[in-house]
């Protein structure tokens, strides 16, 4: 699906899901994630249904995952770190907005 | 807290660099904050220092691209305050003319206020969501997407499949060829309808610099077909197979059924403004007929409707990279006045080039609008197809609604949870209103928008507990 372009500074691991992953300084965990062949990233919440990222600049949502502990990170708008240990996320609801502030007109 | 400013500009794309950039060259007090990594905005990604980094990259990307690090040096240059990977998620507009807008942003999971009496919004576009079956599952990128994973991880497709219409398609088809990826196919869904009522504003778009978009635009079909890559056009019907992830495209080309491996398929169907901050903040948005979205409404210097707030660039409708630099130091030149440090007479003439680049930048735009004008099928997709991501609903959802009774985009939010979830409605809501004014017999501009609360992102409550305002 993806292939990196040669470069050798692609020195950075990283764990997903307990298996090593390399990445390059700067990568985003999305985009480090997708070169190394991951394809679904989480499942919803509402159907268990798998999704990958979409847009790849923090406007979906559908790239969410569990990083170092915390749910609900936005895996195309974080940049990986060494020994970043990143899994996949199911299910986790807590991120909506405020339901108080979300009634109708 | 920290200080006040005379300016918050919002997003590091051409807009926002050009309008921090003339702020801080007349010495005004600036601060840049954006939420990627490194300056540039969507177009000039991570342009900064890659000539250096990744030149092969930075060569296939194009000479489009490669203005952005002039743009980038020039920002340097002047030293403007610069604060990346900071998410704006809340801005409170003054309450009285004497008063400073507070913009509250995030970075590292530590909440700041910033004051200031003006904020130019620079947050440009996003892609249109292109909702066809199958658009929800893994191997289905926007175009736009992929190309992110070039430009800022060195990353390329290998035998993806290119589908819809718009400069970015193309454009993007010829970086990946130019460094050598495979592409299975290009399928464009331009319909011939929308060639006739392009034709019409052809001599317009001669005009300006339209001539040179069109000789790039046509320089990249050829080279396309000189690639062999195989491009079916009048497409339509696009489906995405598979059950947890894409195998297969099925679409019609010419009306002929047609069906395609693929593990990777890029759509892409035009960008619209990002409408988060300036409907939160309450500023008046119009309804483009021409170019189907809601952009805000500003004066020809980018004020909006909420006094001291200064929309620039895509975000108050699309013109593209070149017009949303001009347009950015055209909102830079009206807060200079706002400030006192220019007056009328002085900021048009501080302007005078640019109102004149940004008009032969805009002259094109009325042909490709017409041209690349969204398939009526992903405007208002069929009932089966979800709509809203996050809560998975489907247009057939939002129909039947309505068939109850519901009039708007905030109701239909409240009955379905459409536009409830973590993306806050920016995947469904622009879908939402369209299938809301189908099914009423209205205009979208009737209908409306889904009315946008603060935060704009979501930020957890221990930074909420942990704020510093002493100082506010
Ligand atoms: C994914 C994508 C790729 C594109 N690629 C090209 C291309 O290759 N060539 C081309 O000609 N056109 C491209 N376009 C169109 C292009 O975006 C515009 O013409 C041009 O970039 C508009 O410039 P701008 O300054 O208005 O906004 P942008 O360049 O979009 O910059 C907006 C900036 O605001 C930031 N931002 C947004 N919200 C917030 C917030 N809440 N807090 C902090 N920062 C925020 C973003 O991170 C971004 O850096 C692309 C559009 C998209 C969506
Ligand atoms: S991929 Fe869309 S938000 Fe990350």
């Amino acid at each position: 699906m993806f292939r990196r372009l040669e470069d050798a500074r692609a020195d950075i691991s990283f764990s997903f899901e307990g298996r090593e992953v390399t990445a390059r300084p700067g990568d985003s965990v999305a985009a480090a994630l997708l070169a190394a062949g991951l394809r679904s990233f989480r499942a919803t919440p509402v159907s268990g249904a798998p999704r990958a990222p979409w847009c790849m600049m923090g406007a979906c949502f559908d790239c969410l995952v569990e990083i170092d502990g915390v749910a609900s990170r936005q895996a195309c708008m974080t940049q990986v770190a060494p020994g970043m240990r990143v899994r996949r996320q199911r299910g986790a609801k807590a991120l909506e907005s405020d339901p108080a502030a979300e009634t109708a007109a | 807290m920290t200080g006040a400013y005379d300016a918050v500009v919002i997003g590091a794309g051409p807009a926002g660099l050009a309008a921090a950039t003339l702020l801080a060259e007349r010495q005004a007090r600036v601060v840049l904050v954006d939420e990627q990594p490194a300056p540039g905005g969507q177009i000039y990604r991570a342009v900064e220092g890659m000539t250096a980094r990744q030149p092969e990259l930075f060569e296939a990307l194009g000479p489009d691209y490669a203005h952005g690090d002039e743009l980038v040096t020039l920002f340097r240059t002047f030293g403007a305050e610069y604060r990346s990977q900071s998410t704006v998620w809340q801005i409170s507009p003054a309450d009285g003319s004497d008063a400073a807008h507070e913009v509250w942003l995030s970075r590292g999971g530590r909440s700041e206020l910033l004051q200031a009496r003006n904020v130019v919004v620079a947050t440009g576009a996003m892609e249109r969501p292109v909702p066809v079956p199958g658009w929800t599952l893994p191997g289905a990128m926007t175009a736009g997407a992929v190309q992110v994973m070039l430009k800022s991880a060195g990353v390329v497709p290998e035998g993806m499949v290119l589908a819809g219409s718009g400069p970015l398609l193309y454009l993007l088809a010829g970086q990946c060829l130019a460094l050598g990826a495979r592409i299975t196919a290009v399928l464009d869904t331009t319909a011939r309808a929308n060639e006739q009522a392009a034709l019409r504003h052809l001599p317009a778009a001669l005009r300006g610099a339209g001539f040179g978009y069109l000789v790039k635009g046509l320089a990249l079909k050829l080279r396309l077909r000189r690639a062999g890559v195989p491009i079916f056009r009048r497409v339509t019907d696009i489906a995405l197979q598979g059950t947890s992830e894409v195998t297969d495209i099925s679409f019609r080309s010419r009306g002929r059924p047609m069906w395609l491996s693929a593990d990777l398929v890029a759509l892409h169907e035009g960008v619209i403004p990002a409408q988060q901050i300036t409907r939160s903040i309450g500023c008046v948005h119009d309804w483009d007929a021409v170019q189907h979205c809601f952009r805000a409404c500003t004066d020809a210097w980018g004020n909006s409707s909420v006094d001291g707030v200064l929309v620039a660039g895509d975000g108050a409708g699309i013109g593209g990279a070149r017009a949303a630099e001009h347009a950015g130091r055209i909102a830079a030149a009206e807060v200079l006045r706002r400030l006192g440090v220019a007056d009328a007479a002085g900021r048009d003439a501080l302007a005078a080039a640019d109102l004149r680049g940004r008009a032969a930048h805009l002259a094109i735009r009325p042909f490709l609008d017409r041209l690349y004008a969204p398939p009526a099928a992903i405007l208002r997709p069929a009932d089966a197809v979800m709509v809203c991501r996050c809560e998975e609903v489907t247009a057939g959802a939002i129909r039947g609604v309505v068939q109850q009774g519901c009039l708007g985009p905030n109701q239909a939010k409240s009955f379905l949870r459409a536009g409830m979830g973590p993306c806050q409605g920016r995947m469904c809501g622009p879908v939402v209103s369209e299938l809301i004014a189908e099914a009423r017999g209205v205009g979208v501009e009737e209908v409306g928008y889904y009315r946008i609360r603060p935060p704009l992102k979501p930020i957890t409550v221990g930074e909420l507990a942990a704020l510093d305002v002493s100082g506010a």
